[in-house]
């Protein structure tokens, strides 16, 4: 082999796996990623059951029911619409009604969301970054206030 | 306030930022001039900074030992009551402490080269230094500018807001320092490559003088991960060791890049192939570094790492971030190609294997690059919000991993310059047995359900069976005496086993990956006290839930009676604990290490009928996760002491092979 043809089977080898990389990562974009709704969203643009959303916004007043052997229903507000979230597993320390939250899981037919993972805030620093993008759209957001509080 | 430790302290940082600038200009003047006495102003100037830096640290701890709340930095992150322990690593549990431990480490490394760099041609130590010293003034603009960790409270509260209930761990002590050590470190290899780019001119001795750095850094960076990664494991109770969060991304990115510049200054030492690559590594590598810390410090994410959002300090992060990149890649552009490229070598050859390595670890860089920033992207242009989670990167980071892993052993079974396939494969045949051998055997304990994590199970045999197989081939074990194959072994260098080491570690990680999530048992249920929780081999009996108290929080301790199939018998005990000072709770989750695996059990809510939420797991093998990090690290140490490799002694080095130290200037 000559140096020429060396470097050309190098350079068609490198642009070989960049190709494939760029292949697997265009093509698990279109399938892997999951958008984050308010239950504003879901109302207004109605989701294809069967979907995986991240749903978020303020766990509704009242709304939360235990069941049994870690089953959890609650409902998730923006103020505007709900939506009726059910979850197994461990609730995080923080999660508390009237509180932001974000919900995975898989949308349902019945318009409900089959959550595998809840995350609440951190502590008390800590709003998940959509929830409060999503209340300040809503008007509802409070955190300012409360970051005004804290300050000696 | 008589002692004033913070007025010391601020004072310290001042001065760090003057002698930063001095250290920035005035030996790069020098090596421009050919001045050596301007040049030789760079080493002190390390020095001395590094110890007006330690003083502000060392001032900053003071504060927080002495509990001294009118420093907004010790009000807002402790308390007078909690352990020592925690008043001390609280220092950099916050943002601006964690930025000043930064530049401390930036500073040691400094201090470092300029100490034990005599053996470097003046304009490179020279120039070295300078970039360094850029790096250092950033940094320090940015704490002083923007983020004071002396700023004053007036008047003074009595009690501080007490730091985050799940930073109070004994993981704040080791993670961010060993995972800084690593970042950091790797501005050693980027300041040598700009130095090299600025001089013009670059041969093999550049890559053994960057080599011992870029290894120090890495085994850091390699333990930061294993550390942060059983952190999460055990403090955030959902039993999950990696959940590909931009911030571990974030740390991961650099590690991948700086295991791959690890493998190219390989080639380029002994080779002398592969030099503007591996300089172009090296800027990658810190590049990524310093994304990293954009990524964590400036609050476009809101995790548990980022301490506090403040606008600014994003921009100015990002200005950091953009000037240093930026200017790397221009320098690149413009003088990589006047470097002289040297070293030819056939495809099939230890060469061709390097670079078949960096190739798939940069394409899964790239990746993972992709997967970090697109939703930052597209959020800061369409506000549209995505996630990418874990089966993103299991369809792109995992299948650009198994080619890459596969052809781990042949490559130190090839020869440089032109290698024999053949060869290597046929030497490999008994780590192919084996590696078979344990497909089988796991499929069929599996009870065939799938095929992938049997096959990984393969992957992982096979690269802890290729490391044992180099060491037993260069020792040329049963092709003599057993004698003189021992003699052999222990006279072989130590990167061999170094890089042994590092390959079987990769191995023990995959398998431990690989049997956690293939086979864990899992149990959520809600249990009332005597009642059972059958988990595989074990049961779990709920027996009590008592109330304690630790210094700064009340806690609900809940005790589990653990009974094997075997008999043995022993109790865990999972509990909640409630901090006054902050109005939060953390779960504290009861693990038991039976030999390589574990069982994890932690607590839910507890209802008004005595009825507790348990999330109970059976985790086999788990702890090879880690112990891979560590062995890896380990091979990593044994690497760095090789005589070859030494970062310090350069006078015996220099005077037991003068021909090796080529003077470049």
């Amino acid at each position: 082999m000559t140096r020429k043809q060396r470097r050309l089977s190098f350079i068609g080898a490198a642009g070989g796996v960049l190709a494939v990389a760029v292949g697997l990562v265009l093509y698990a974009l279109t399938g892997q990623i999951v958008f984050f709704y308010t239950p504003s969203d879901i109302a207004a643009h109605p989701i294809a059951p069967g979907t995986r959303v991240r749903l978020g916004g303020l766990v509704e007043d009242g709304s939360v029911q235990h069941g049994d052997n870690g089953r959890v229903a609650f409902s998730v507000t923006d103020t505007q619409h709900q939506t009726k979230v059910t979850y197994t597993g461990l609730l995080p320390d923080l999660f508390r009604e009237g509180q932001g939250v974000v919900a995975e899981g898989v949308y349902d037919a019945n318009g409900m969301v089959t959550a595998d993972n809840v995350l609440a805030k951190h502590d008390e620093k800590y709003m998940p970054p959509e929830v409060a993008a999503a209340l300040k759209k809503q008007g509802v957001w409070e955190g300012d206030k409360q970051t005004a509080e804290k300050t000696p | 306030m008589d002692l004033s430790f913070a007025e010391i302290g601020h004072y310290s940082l001042v001065l760090a930022l003057a002698l930063s600038l001095l250290q920035s200009f005035v030996p790069l003047w020098g090596a421009h001039r050919l001045d050596g006495r301007l040049m030789s102003v760079g080493p002190v100037v390390a020095v001395v900074n590094f110890g007006y830096v330690a003083l502000a640290f060392a001032a900053l701890v003071a504060v927080h030992v002495t509990s001294d709340f009118s420093v907004a930095n010790v009000y807002e992150n402790s308390n007078s009551q909690i352990p020592l322990l925690f008043k001390i690593t609280g220092v950099w549990g916050n943002h601006e402490g964690s930025i000043l431990l930064w530049i401390l480490i930036l500073a040691l490394f400094g201090a470092l080269v300029a100490l034990f760099s005599s053996n470097l041609p003046d304009t490179l130590r020279a120039r070295v230094l300078s970039v360094q010293g850029w790096i250092g003034t950033a940094f320090l603009l940015f704490l002083l500018l923007t983020s004071n960790p002396f700023a004053r409270l007036n008047p003074a509260p009595m009690e501080g807001q007490d730091l985050n209930p799940v930073l109070q761990d004994i993981g704040l002590a080791i993670h961010p320092p060993m995972l800084y050590l690593g970042y950091v470190g790797f501005s050693i290899a980027f300041s040598f490559a700009i130095a090299a780019l600025i001089d013009g001119r670059i041969d093999a001795a550049w890559a053994r003088w960057v080599r011992p750095w870029t290894l120090l850094a890495w085994l850091f960076l390699t333990l930061g991960i294993a550390m942060g990664s059983y952190w999460a494991y055990y403090e955030l109770g959902w039993g999950g060791f990696w959940f590909w969060d931009p911030v571990e991304n974030a740390s991961f990115m650099p590690w991948l890049a700086g295991t791959a510049l690890l493998h190219s200054a390989v080639v380029m030492e002994k080779r002398g192939a592969l030099k503007i690559w591996t300089i172009l590594l090296a800027i990658l590598t810190f590049s990524l570094s310093l994304l990293g810390t954009f990524i964590v410090r400036s609050g476009v994410l809101t995790s548990v790492h980022a301490f506090a959002s403040d606008p600014t300090r994003g921009v100015f992060i990002l200005a950091i971030l953009t000037a240093f990149i930026g200017g790397a890649l221009v320098l690149f552009a413009w003088r990589a190609p006047g470097l002289k490229q040297g070293g030819i070598f056939a495809p099939i050859s230890r060469e061709g294997a390097l670079v078949f390595n960096n190739l798939f670890l940069i394409a899964a860089t790239a990746t993972v690059l992709v997967g970090t920033l697109y939703p930052l992207a597209l959020d800061t242009l369409t506000s549209r919000k995505i996630s990418v989670g874990s089966p993103f990167y299991q369809l792109t980071f995992a299948p650009l991993m198994v080619p890459l892993l596969l052809a781990v052993p042949f490559g130190p079974m090839l020869a440089w310059k032109r290698g024999d396939l053949k060869g290597a494969a046929q030497r490999l045949a008994v780590a192919m047995v084996l590696s078979v051998i344990a497909v089988v055997l796991a499929l069929f304990l599996s009870g065939a359900k799938g095929v992938l994590a049997p096959l990984a199970v393969g992957l992982g045999i096979w690269l802890i069976a290729g490391s044992v197989v180099d060491l037993t081939e260069r020792a040329r074990l049963f092709r003599g005496s057993l004698s003189t194959s021992f003699a052999r072994l222990t006279g072989l260098p130590r990167s061999a086993f170094g890089s042994a080491l590092g390959h079987a570690g990769l191995g023990l990680t995959v398998l431990g990956i690989t049997f956690v999530s293939s086979w864990q048992i899992e149990a959520i249920t809600s249990v009332k006290p005597g009642q059972s929780i059958p988990l595989g081999h074990y049961q779990l009996t709920y027996v009590e839930t008592t109330n304690g108290r630790g210094p700064n929080f009340r806690a609900e301790v809940s005790r589990f009676q653990v009974t094997g199939d075997n008999g043995r018998s022993f109790t865990m005990a999972p509990s909640k604990r409630f901090f006054s000072a902050r109005q939060s709770a953390t779960t504290e989750s009861a693990l038991k290490t039976i030999w390589l695996s574990q069982i994890y059990l932690s607590l839910g809510d507890r209802s008004d009928d005595g009825s507790l939420v348990v999330r109970a797991y059976y985790k086999p093998l788990v702890t090879l996760i880690w112990l891979g990090g560590v062995v890896m690290a380990i091979g990593g140490v044994i690497s760095l002491s090789d005589r070859r490799l030494r970062v310090g002694a350069p006078r015996k080095a220099r005077a037991r092979k003068p021909a090796a130290e080529p003077v470049s200037t």
